[in-house]
């Protein structure tokens, strides 16, 4: 009998987690009109092709001059890009903190761990102006590189390079290993798993950005796919029906990728997460 | 600390000079900037600005607006942590306990962890919206007349209800890691012990899951303070006249929309002590309370 209870426990949680994504990818199946009279769907619709080839194909939309695929193409750009430079980034800065010995390495400790205690969204005007300072809104460097400056990945690969055995590196400095070598040959190998653990993580975490692109790009070329849900909403106040179809599926496409990539990768994910928060 | 470790001149720095450059140019630049002109009343067409000391904090401290946010926000925070919290719990418990089907429910239940906070508040808003949203429709039924981005209620409600749902797979992916890493040895002899499973999970599962739970409380905190910009921002659609906004929402809205750069400025100031006391907190005072096994 507590079995039955559980699932059902269970089942309900599924159900308020995963039916507005099913409910919203079902919608956007259908057309606008049908939308607009009988709500949401629960329901295949069949206009599937149409909508979603006019939401990546069609300039105009909702933006005048944008593509869904120019979106997916500057989300892709966001998320790779971040990942790949907070990994960078942060396995030099731990590398150089846990295998050196040398004055400033506990200053530098601090002023990377001091980053944590402010979130991008408490400073954004004063951040905004810097960046407008140096030319940088609407390039993807400005995009990308202020959102590098927190310290998650760095705490997570120092934690990690801390529990390799000592012995690694005398056996490495005994074969004669300079620093170089032996973290190329020996610690990178070593750290495949955190890696990809952590691009996931921050694959999505950089997908997922809304505020500092909205921020940072006012040209309608450098607008990622969550950021361009802002124009949906915009064109949304005051039209009589509104393109609910569309802007369902632009919400769809927004939140694909970055699902399939937690879903396919759920054990580096659940890795990633619960050892780089702690 | 290693017990081996490099000694080079210049090599160290070397290694952490790309993240330092990034921190000093885009962290601390724009913080001692956010201090600086927290004392300043910026011309609003741009011509030049006056030293005005505290004026700035005084008058947002003063004002009954900026008081009626910020008690929406301890709300909003103190709802949304108490729900998330609780319903990922459960969720974890019963994940935990069942034996057939449990990584099937794990990655239903994790997935939305994915989904970006205004996507999130996208769809919501749909399923809160005036023609077509179930949600309205059901309230409707016990002649509840629901109206987002109208009423201050019922588009707190709104707002709460997408950042619950946002949060509650990040809270279960912890609560079950925490669960499956209490030993089965454990386990079994409070099972022996208690035949009771409610008195089980007070006495024995809720403590040892503790440190699980409180710091997962102080990130809950954090992400209802700041992280639901997004959900905020595609519920009032712009039009925080009457709605329900966050203080990093007024911080927004001061800042780019009524070009107030003294106040904006003041209140980021206001917002980095809050963060600085909470993680204080967490450090010195809630972690003694805690039990560790």
């Amino acid at each position: 009998m507590k079995k039955y209870i559980d699932h059902l426990i269970l089942i309900i949680g599924v159900v308020f987690m995963m039916g507005p994504v099913v409910v919203a990818f079902m919608t956007s199946t259908h057309d606008a009109a049908e939308i607009h009279m009988q709500g949401l769907m629960t329901t295949w619709g069949g206009h599937f092709a149409e909508t979603y080839d006019e939401v990546l194909f069609e300039k105009g939309g909702f933006t005048g001059q944008v593509t869904g695929l120019a979106m997916l193409k500057n989300s892709f750009i966001l998320g790779i890009g971040f990942a790949v430079g907070k990994i960078v980034l942060s396995m030099l800065a731990a590398y150089g903190i846990v295998y050196f010995r040398f004055r400033m390495g506990v200053v530098f400790f601090w002023m990377i761990f001091t980053t944590l205690l402010l979130p991008l969204e408490v400073r954004i005007l004063p951040s905004y102006m810097v960046m407008s300072k140096l030319h940088l809104i609407d390039t993807y460097s400005g995009l990308i590189v202020p959102l590098l400056a927190s310290a998650t990945g760095t705490f997570y690969f120092r934690q990690f390079f801390k529990s390799v055995p000592d012995e690694l590196l005398e056996a490495a400095r005994i074969d004669g290993a300079g620093p170089f070598k032996f973290f190329i040959d020996i610690l990178v190998p070593l750290s495949r798993n955190m890696v990809a653990a952590i691009f996931v993580i921050m694959f999505v975490y950089g997908w997922n950005q809304y505020l500092w692109p909205m921020l940072m790009t006012t040209d309608e070329s450098f607008f990622t796919l969550v950021r361009g849900i802002k124009q949906i909403l915009l064109v949304w106040v005051g039209s009589q029906i509104p393109d609910y179809n569309q802007a369902f599926a632009l919400a769809v496409l927004a939140m694909l990728p970055p699902i399939l990539v937690v879903i396919i990768f759920q054990s580096w994910f659940i890795k990633g997460l619960t050892e780089s928060d702690k | 600390m290693k017990r081996v470790q490099f000694s080079h001149p210049y090599l160290p720095y070397l290694f952490l000079l790309p993240q330092m450059a990034v921190i000093f140019i885009f962290f601390y630049w724009p913080s001692a900037q956010a201090i600086q002109s927290s004392f300043y009343l910026e011309d609003p067409f741009g011509f030049g600005s006056t030293f005005v000391g505290i004026n700035n904090y005084t008058d947002i401290l003063s004002s009954s607006e900026y008081m009626r946010i910020a008690w929406f926000t301890v709300w909003f925070t103190v709802l949304v942590t108490f729900f998330s919290l609780s319903i990922g719990l459960l969720l974890a418990v019963k994940a935990d306990a069942i034996l057939k089907g449990a990584s099937a429910y794990k990655t239903l239940l994790i997935s939305v962890y994915a989904v970006a906070p205004p996507v999130a508040g996208l769809i919501g808003v749909m399923f809160f919206d005036q023609h077509i949203g179930p949600f309205v429709k059901f309230a409707a039924l016990f002649g509840w007349d629901m109206r987002i981005g109208i009423n201050y209620y019922d588009t707190a409600i709104a707002m709460i209800t997408i950042a619950v749902w946002k949060q509650i797979p990040y809270n279960f992916i912890f609560f079950l890691s925490g669960l499956q890493g209490i030993p089965v040895s454990v386990r079994e002899a409070s099972a022996i012990d208690c035949r009771s499973g409610l008195r089980r999970f007070w006495t024995i599962t809720l403590p040892l899951l503790s440190p699980t739970a409180f710091f997962l409380l102080i990130i809950n905190m954090t992400y209802a303070l700041f992280d639901t910009f997004g959900i905020v921002d595609t519920t009032v659609k712009d039009k925080a006249a009457n709605n329900p906004i966050t203080l990093v929402y007024k911080v927004y809205m001061d800042g780019f929309r009524g070009n107030d750069l003294g106040g904006s400025s003041a209140q980021s100031v206001i917002l980095m002590i809050v963060v600085f006391v909470l993680t204080i907190f967490q450090f010195r005072f809630l972690e003694r309370r805690v039990h560790y096994n």
